[in-house]
């Protein structure tokens, strides 16, 4: 009977801690596997000034941001990609308003192995390699060598933004694919991996994942150039081509803690935070 | 007083009855209500395209408009991640359950018993992430291929896998093979060898096949660690050096993305069906093959 008390009390206990929790200023933020190091900075700063706030932020992809927004898991989904006509129509049934805030701009930056002499290439010839058109990198100045495309998986606001802007060119007609030889890969920094190591591969990821060990190609909107480098200059001056809104999502106009989180980044200290991880300030 | 406990213990005994009885119906109304649960949300996306254009078609682009909802490549990368790893854990399982069985002695045996069971305790996850790491590159170099995230280093890596499964299981096989078959071969004259391969293996044949299907089994259902290293690329291989993506993976990689409802998460669903289907049936071969034994 001691022990079946003793039972009882504990549970109490966990069930009175859980509910503290959720009724506390513990913020859930997630979605973009992009903008998955910005949030971490923005939460870190934001705990730092508010140490009775608790933000939590996981990565998953665009999709998986706003799956969780309308089945209440996250309060904010983190998007790099606008959501779609079906997502809200799923929103609406279930009475959710999605709210859009442009937190920042991203370059997206196409990638290659730093020992691969190609530095430059136009959008036309980005899109036949990533269609499977152009095979060889012998094709497009560089060496004899075969072409390893890597791709992020459909998940992925970085992958549908780069087939419809650079694969099918804005066109919303068209009907073009990633060729089915790319490999699709779970994150930004699996690209990154296999970039650094492989001297054939070429991907694409947001800006911000690039370091010395691969190399962002310039690029240009045709034959005739100027090419641009996805620098933030280039990006807030709108010169480098493959540019997108960084979004946030929340259900109805945020209120209390949430506005403040909102507000701190939209703050100077948190666009400053979005220049420091390699990302392009709005404000 | 004598009456009152034999009772009591009989009650006892029926009531463990009632009870293993109860797990047994239970377990196969849980198979019978996710069988129902997936078929359900899976047949849906047959309202959308044909069920020959989902098993036959050759593209699988989920989320273009309009989606292609081809699974053949899915299921080419499948089978042949399977098949290479069945070629290499098959005789390497077989042989260590040999050596386990019939001739490592005393602590030897128990030393690589415990061994194999502690590769089977290996989270596919980490073996995944070792196969990233060490695996990927050195198929890169030694063959001289554009990358190293081949259906080859998914078969490697699932081989370690399923060899463990199917060193136990045989070698429980080869155990149950009573003693004096051995010996009465050996008492003719056979070699050591000749009695093992002509009279062991062959009397334990039923339970080693069932090992092998079990094995298959296992390899079929792993998820992680081919999402990790057969590159993912749905389009169907001609060579088993090149990227495959597995049926499994795809559900795990794109179950984040679907919009319920959608022919996309239908989809998702179908493929678990077709998935649930193989691997019935590779039960029932199993299952098949140990009951042929017991006739």
């Amino acid at each position: 009977m001691r022990k079946f008390q003793w039972f009882i009390v504990v549970i109490l206990s966990v069930l009175g801690a859980s509910s503290g929790l959720a009724t506390g200023n513990s913020i859930q933020i997630k979605g973009s596997d992009t903008m998955v190091n910005l949030g971490q900075a923005w939460a870190e700063a934001y705990m730092g000034k508010h140490p009775d706030a608790f933000v939590a932020v996981t990565g998953g992809g665009s999709g998986t941001g706003i799956a969780a927004l309308l089945s209440g898991t996250c309060d904010i989904a983190e998007s790099s990609r606008s959501i779609k006509k079906e997502e809200i129509n799923q929103a609406k049934a279930k009475g959710i308003t999605p709210t859009e805030f442009i937190v920042g701009l991203d370059g997206l930056a196409v990638v290659v192995n730093p020992a691969n002499p190609v530095s430059q290439l136009t959008i036309d010839q980005l899109a036949d390699i990533f269609a499977g058109k152009i095979k060889n990198w012998k094709e497009v100045g560089g060496r004899d060598l075969s072409i390893v495309l890597l791709s992020r998986e459909v998940n992925s606001g970085t992958h549908v933004y780069f087939k419809e802007h650079v694969l099918r060119k804005g066109d919303a007609k068209s009907t073009v694919e990633f060729a089915p030889e790319a490999l699709l890969m779970s994150s930004s920094q699996a690209i990154a991996d296999e970039i650094s190591q492989n001297t054939g591969a070429i991907g694409y990821y947001g800006m911000g994942y690039v370091n010395q060990t691969q190399k962002a190609v310039a690029v240009a909107k045709d034959n005739a150039g100027p090419y641009y480098t996805p620098t933030l200059d280039n990006v807030v001056s709108g010169q480098y081509y493959i540019s997108r809104p960084l979004i946030f999502y929340t259900n109805g106009q945020p209120q209390g803690a949430l506005k403040d989180i909102i507000d701190f980044v939209f703050s100077p200290e948190g666009q400053q935070i979005v220049k420091d991880t390699d990302f392009v300030p709005v404000k | 007083m004598l009456k009152r406990r034999w009772s009591a213990k009989r009650l006892k005994e029926a009531a463990i009855e009632k009870c293993i009885y109860l797990s047994g119906i239970t377990s196969i109304v849980l198979v019978a209500l996710i069988f129902i649960f997936l078929a359900k949300e899976g047949f849906a996306i047959f309202r959308t395209i044909g069920f020959g254009d989902f098993l036959l078609g050759s593209s699988w682009y989920p989320i273009s408009t309009p989606a292609k909802f081809g699974i053949l490549p899915l299921m080419a990368g499948s089978l042949l991640v399977t098949l290479g790893a069945t070629l290499i854990a098959v005789p390497i399982g077989i042989a260590s359950a040999v050596y386990i069985s019939e001739v490592a002695s005393g602590k030897i045996k128990e030393i690589l018993k415990s061994g194999i069971e502690l590769l089977a305790a290996i989270p596919s996850v980490v073996l995944g992430f070792i196969g990233m790491m060490t695996l990927v590159p050195w198929v890169k170099s030694t063959f001289h291929i554009p990358t190293g995230l081949t259906a080859f280093s998914g078969a490697v890596m699932l081989a370690f896998m399923a060899t463990p499964t199917i060193v136990s299981i045989a070698e429980d096989a080869l155990n149950a093979v009573p003693r004096r078959y051995k010996e009465a071969a050996l008492a003719l004259g056979s070699t050591r060898w000749q009695a093992i391969w002509r009279v062991v293996l062959p009397a334990a044949s039923s339970g080693i096949v069932a090992a092998v299907m079990l094995g298959i089994g296992r390899v079929i259902g792993e998820t992680m660690a081919v999402m990790m290293i057969t590159g993912n690329a749905a389009r169907i291989p001609d060579s088993i050096f090149q990227p495959v993506r597995t049926l499994t993976a795809t559900i795990a990689a794109e179950m984040g993305e679907t919009v319920r409802g959608s022919d996309h998460y239908f989809a998702l669903f179908a493929i678990g069906i077709v998935l649930f289907i193989i691997t019935f049936f590779i039960n029932l071969i199993a299952d098949l093959a140990v009951h042929h034994k017991a006739k």
